[in-house]
């Protein structure tokens, strides 16, 4: 698709990007944060119920999720999960280093702060957090950064806790760990402004580098998660979750927004057959006796195992289970996924039809199943099993999406597949899941505190940007080092210590990596360390050669020290060592005389790396040689 | 009444929004110096600073603008909350029991208090239906509300009041008690109605919730359903304590309402019973006695209330270097009994000897219980004990604190003949005293030995 097919469809798209924050401890408790580990030495239940709004209102999420009947198991490890995360202790203060790193973000963001921060429970009853909230702040809103020619808005910036982490989900029990769970987040929401799904991308990663700049967030796997709301014209605000990396924002919001055309068109079709949300008409049938002599495996295990099966008509819908809503996806899977989720019925495939050309019950159970039902020519059954109140649940869903589709597009968060697709996670939530949180008074934000925060805010890094262009940094080198934590020493360097750009670079983006090929172990590279390796290096305690080296070991054995490193060689002492290994040399026998030069200048290499030039030595080894001939 | 329209504000917020006349509840859009808010003026809690105006966004997210940036406030309408669970008539079923639910506040009937910002006990016990439908499966429910107030504002009227209901109702012929009842002291009330409601032909369960439900994963439904179910169903005819087991949504345990306490600020699982096992778990399937001397449900109405209550004693909590102002304070007060909290098997200091015997003296009640909780008073294994009790100060052997002062309030109502009030004391009504301490009356496992890390490992927390 074109940008223009674009604009024809009104593809409308926004961000809400989660970005963990570098602290040492959590948002409301003093557990570690970021340690991450799958052993636990405990497990809790707990089942969620939903409760009203501050406005006195159910949310919809919520009643869904009770539809579920989930049991929710938390596997929970001492060390890092304490009382409150486990909501058996109200909250501590919220962490003040993890607010601070919020507002410098808003800041960035061009936000207005807000005076007085109020701590609200967001209710997420999937289990994903003990209590059945998320606490969050808004921190700040109303921001811009600036994209191509023109401004992409932020809505707003709040300040919350992480999630925990999901196990396993089967049946009517979901697992989570809850390790992660408490560690600080900040989310960014922008305003719907990309009009192409490479914008969306394009604009994930400019928010992305601009926190990232600032040195206070965390990098690496499930750091940063992406949500992102599609829309097309017609159709309606759907949120993909959990997209784990912006390369995959492409593929996902295409899709979706040909999901959701195609859905408009499926309501087109039909209105053409005089199907309307007041005209359809469905009804449910228990049918586990017709079947009971079936042959297909599904359904003859679910009989085994003594469960009831339903056949549910959707009148006039002939066809339509096939029709394809996304690539190769059809809306059989929105119904089977809203059967999955729903009903619990987890086991695929959970449902049949008789749209459908692939081997299910023979052509005489079926026939005897429309017959049941009474279905006419133009309808179309769908097939179901499980446990009896499953089964019950199951076809109202079936009921309640297949009604959907004469409205459209059914408000949804979905979930990023891996093949590109997305499917259905949930209902979206709206306001109503939100309360305020009664366990913390609201907090002032000091002018104080802002001009403090202001004091040392980083530059944007498209400012660095140019700057490294303007002092020769390769270009490889560029983008790396202006999101880097290091930037500010990289300045530093340059501007107060008159270190090379080039060699600061390198030293600050290039060595890390160098490091990490050589499969040393290491978590981060510490500033401190680098600092004191660049100021050695100022002030001639080690040589160029030796910075890698010197890194090496200060990763090696955890700390930086002068006395672990041999000293420098004073560049008069060269020819000795020259003479020397010239000696040595001439002991041993040399296939080639023309590698002379090479061989010798290796040899002294070996004695003095890391403690002088390099390049002094080989002109030294070179100008010896020429006096030697 | 006027500025009941603006909930809460003071100062210059109050100013700012009477300037404007933006009521609480107005839909508005508020021009600062720096930025433009759009959203519903909420009340303000009164605790807070006057310098801020708590708005909600549309987002649902809450934020307080700085007054003293207010440039306009524009006023678009008006969306006042109605913060109801929608009130149902509950099902009746002729062949279910009738269980009856007094409510006296605390979290497990809770919603948010836009004066102070927490929770207020409010939801009516019917509303309490609303939120739980479940309870219409096990019984006919009929509820009351008697009280509204936080658990540490129970106080003798209130549990001379709802030992009268509870005597009333079993006298209507009522299948079992429930009363919601704020954690904190709830184990105080629980006592106070062992002693007061006696020989009742039917279980009375008090029940309540650590995390209030307002909240998702709140235990206030589960427990709930448990005390409904131990008041329709079991066998049991005495006043318990139904709270949870574990943490997690498992079972919950029946405390006998003597021996139980709460041991945790804020876990769900707080209640315990001391000195000795509880009575039965019970989950939604079923209800498991743990023992047999338990008193059994009957078919007859013969409920024997006595309210009788003094209100001048005292628990004093020994610490070393305790003085004998504190016990002397006391006496001159005019207080008519002393619970003491000694340390060890039941000791205290000997310069605390002289106010003993004033007290003595005066014909003030004093009676030693242990801070350890856990345990017995033995009062003769070292001479300090024989010192005191030549005192008159009386052990009370592993009776608990907050027991024995409910006790010897109960006691001193009935009479003012300090035999008599000794007699009261010790002759246990409902497992206050025990004759014995079985081995498994005192288990705090300590974490970190591995048999309990695996133990833990293998069993729901």
């Amino acid at each position: 698709m074109t940008d223009e097919d674009y604009k024809t469809v009104g593809f409308k798209s926004g961000l809400e990007i989660h970005q963990q924050l570098l602290t040492e401890k959590k948002l409301f408790c003093r557990c570690p944060a970021g340690k991450y580990n799958h052993k636990f030495d405990a497990e809790i239940l707990r089942h969620m119920r939903p409760t009203l709004s501050e406005l006195g209102v159910y949310d919809g999420t919520a009643l869904m999720e009770f539809k579920t009947k989930k049991d929710i198991i938390y596997h929970i490890n001492r060390e890092t999960v304490c009382t409150y995360e486990m909501d058996d202790t109200p909250p501590f203060e919220i962490n003040e280093q993890a607010l601070d790193i919020a507002l410098e973000i808003g800041m960035l963001y061009n936000c207005s702060l807000i005076d007085e921060i109020h701590i609200a429970r967001k209710q997420y009853l999937d289990g994903s957090i003990p209590t059945g909230f998320q606490r969050t702040s808004i921190t700040s809103v109303d921001g811009v950064v600036p994209y191509k020619d023109r401004k992409i808005d932020i809505i707003q910036l709040s300040i919350e806790e992480d999630s925990c982490r999901e196990v396993s989900d089967i049946g009517h029990r979901r697992v989570y760990i809850a390790d992660r769970l408490g560690m600080p987040l900040i989310e960014t929401v922008t305003a719907p402004d990309m009009k192409t799904p490479v914008e969306v991308a394009e604009v994930g990663k400019i928010l992305s580098n601009i926190v990232k700049s600032t040195g206070k967030v965390r990098t690496g796997a499930g750091a940063a998660r992406e949500d992102v709301n599609v829309s097309v014209t017609g159709g309606t605000r759907i949120e993909i979750k959990g997209v784990p990396s912006l390369k995959r924002i492409p593929l996902l919001t295409y899709n979706e927004a040909m999901r959701q055309w195609n859905l408009l068109r499926l309501r087109e079709e039909l209105k053409k057959r005089n199907i309307t949300t007041e005209t359809f008409s469905t009804h449910t049938v228990e049918i586990t006796r017709l079947l009971r002599k079936t042959k297909y495996q599904p359904i003859c295990t679910a009989l085994a195992e003594e469960k009831v099966i339903c056949a549910v008509i959707l009148r006039g819908f002939k066809g339509l289970l096939n029709w394809q809503t996304q690539t190769e996806t059809y809306f059989s899977k929105e119904i089977s996924d809203r059967v999955r989720v729903i009903a619990c019925l987890s086991n695929l495939p959970n449902i049949i039809h008789s749209d459908s050309t692939s081997d299910t019950i023979s052509i005489a159970e079926w026939q005897k199943v429309k017959k049941a039902i009474g279905a006419k020519e133009n309808d179309t059954v769908l097939i179901v099993w499980g446990s009896e109140s499953d089964v019950d649940t199951a076809a109202k869903e079936i009921v309640i999406r297949a009604r959907e589709a004469t409205i459209g597009v059914p408000s949804e968060t979905r979930q990023a597949q891996k093949d590109g697709t997305t499917g259905f996670e949930r209902i979206l939530p709206g306001a109503d899941r939100m309360y305020p949180d009664t366990d913390l008074p609201p907090k002032r934000i000091t002018k104080e505190r802002i001009e403090r925060i202001k004091a040392s805010l980083p530059d944007y890094y498209w400012e660095r940007e140019k700057w490294y262009k303007d002092l020769k940094v390769p270009e490889d080198l560029i983008e790396p080092l202006a999101i880097s934590k290091l930037a500010g020493l990289f300045k530093t360097a340059v501007t107060e210590w008159n270190i090379d750009p080039k060699l600061a670079a390198k030293v600050l983006i290039q060595f890390p990596k160098r490091l990490k090929k050589m499969k040393v172990e290491f978590v981060n590279i510490d500033e401190e360390v680098m600092s004191a390796l660049l100021r050695a290096y100022k002030q001639c305690l080690i040589s160029k050669e030796g910075i890698l080296a010197a890194l090496y070991d200060a990763v090696k054995y955890g700390v930086f020290d002068l006395d672990n490193l041999p000293p420098p060689i004073d560049e008069k002492d060269i020819p000795h060592v020259i003479q020397y290994s010239y000696a040595e040399l001439n002991r041993s026998q040399l296939l080639h005389d023309d590698n002379v030069e090479k061989v010798l200048c290796g040899m002294v290499m070996n004695k003095v790396r890391g403690r002088v030039d390099g390049t002094f030595v080989s002109k030294a080894v070179s100008k010896f040689i020429k006096e030697l001939r | 009444m006027a500025d009941d329209l603006y909930k809460g504000y003071k100062g210059i917020a109050l100013d700012t929004l009477k300037k404007f006349d933006a009521l609480v509840w107005s839909d508005v859009v508020i021009q600062t110096d720096k930025a433009q808010y759009k959203g519903i003026i909420l009340p303000r809690s009164e605790n807070a600073d006057h310098f801020h105006i708590v708005l909600k966004l549309i987002s649902g997210y809450n934020i307080g603008v700085f007054a003293e940036t207010v440039k306009d406030i524009k006023i678009l309408g008006r969306k006042e909350a109605h913060y109801k669970i929608p009130e149902k008539a509950f099902p009746y079923d002729p062949v279910k029991p009738r269980v009856k639910l007094f409510g006296t506040g605390g979290t497990i009937a809770s919603r948010l208090d836009y004066r102070t910002g927490a929770v207020i006990p409010a939801f009516s016990p019917g509303e309490l239906y609303g939120s739980v439908p479940e309870l219409a499966d096990i019984c006919n429910l009929e509820t009351e509300k008697l009280y509204g107030v936080f658990s540490e504002n129970m106080a003798p009227e209130q549990w001379i009041g709802t030992a009268q209901a509870i005597g009333k109702e079993i006298e209507k012929g009522v299948q079992g008690i429930v009363i919601g009842h704020g954690t904190d002291t709830m184990h105080h009330t629980a006592a106070a109605l062992s002693f007061m409601v006696q020989n009742s032909p039917v279980p009375i369960v008090m029940v309540g919730s650590q995390r209030s439900s307002d909240r998702p994963s709140s235990d206030a439904a589960l427990n709930l359903m448990h005390s409904v179910k131990t008041a329709a169903e079991s066998d049991i005819a005495e006043v318990m304590v139904c709270m949870f087991g574990p943490t997690s949504d498992t079972y919950g345990l029946l405390h006998r309402g003597t021996r139980v306490r709460k041991m945790h600020s804020s876990y769900r699982s707080t209640f315990r019973t001391i000195g000795d096992i509880p009575i039965a778990m019970v989950s939604r399937d079923k209800i498991t006695p743990l023992r047999q001397d338990y008193k059994r449900r009957r078919n007859d109405n013969n409920v024997i209330v006595n309210t009788a209550f003094e209100e001048k004693v005292s628990i004093v909590y020994y610490y070393p270097n305790m003085k004998p102002d504190i016990i002397d304070s006391l006496i001159d007060n005019g207080y008519r009994g002393i619970v003491i909290a000694g340390t060890g098997l039941g000791h205290v200091n000997k310069p605390l000897y002289p106010a003993l015997k004033r007290a003595k003296e005066k014909n003030i009640a004093v009676y030693m219980t242990v801070q350890t909780l856990w345990g017995y008073v033995q009062m003769y294994v070292y001479d300090t004990g024989r010192d005191m009790m030549e005192l008159g100060v009386v052990p009370t052997a592993n009776m608990l604190p907050e027991v024995a002062y409910i006790k010897l309030c109960w006691a001193l109502g009935q009479t003012e003949n300090l035999d008599e009030v000794k007699k009261i004391m010790l002759t246990p009504i409902n497992g206050e005293i025990t004759e014995r301490e079985p081995s498994n009356g005192y288990l705090i496992y300590q974490g970190g030995i591995p048999e309990v890390e695996e133990f833990i490992s293998k069993h729901r927390k």
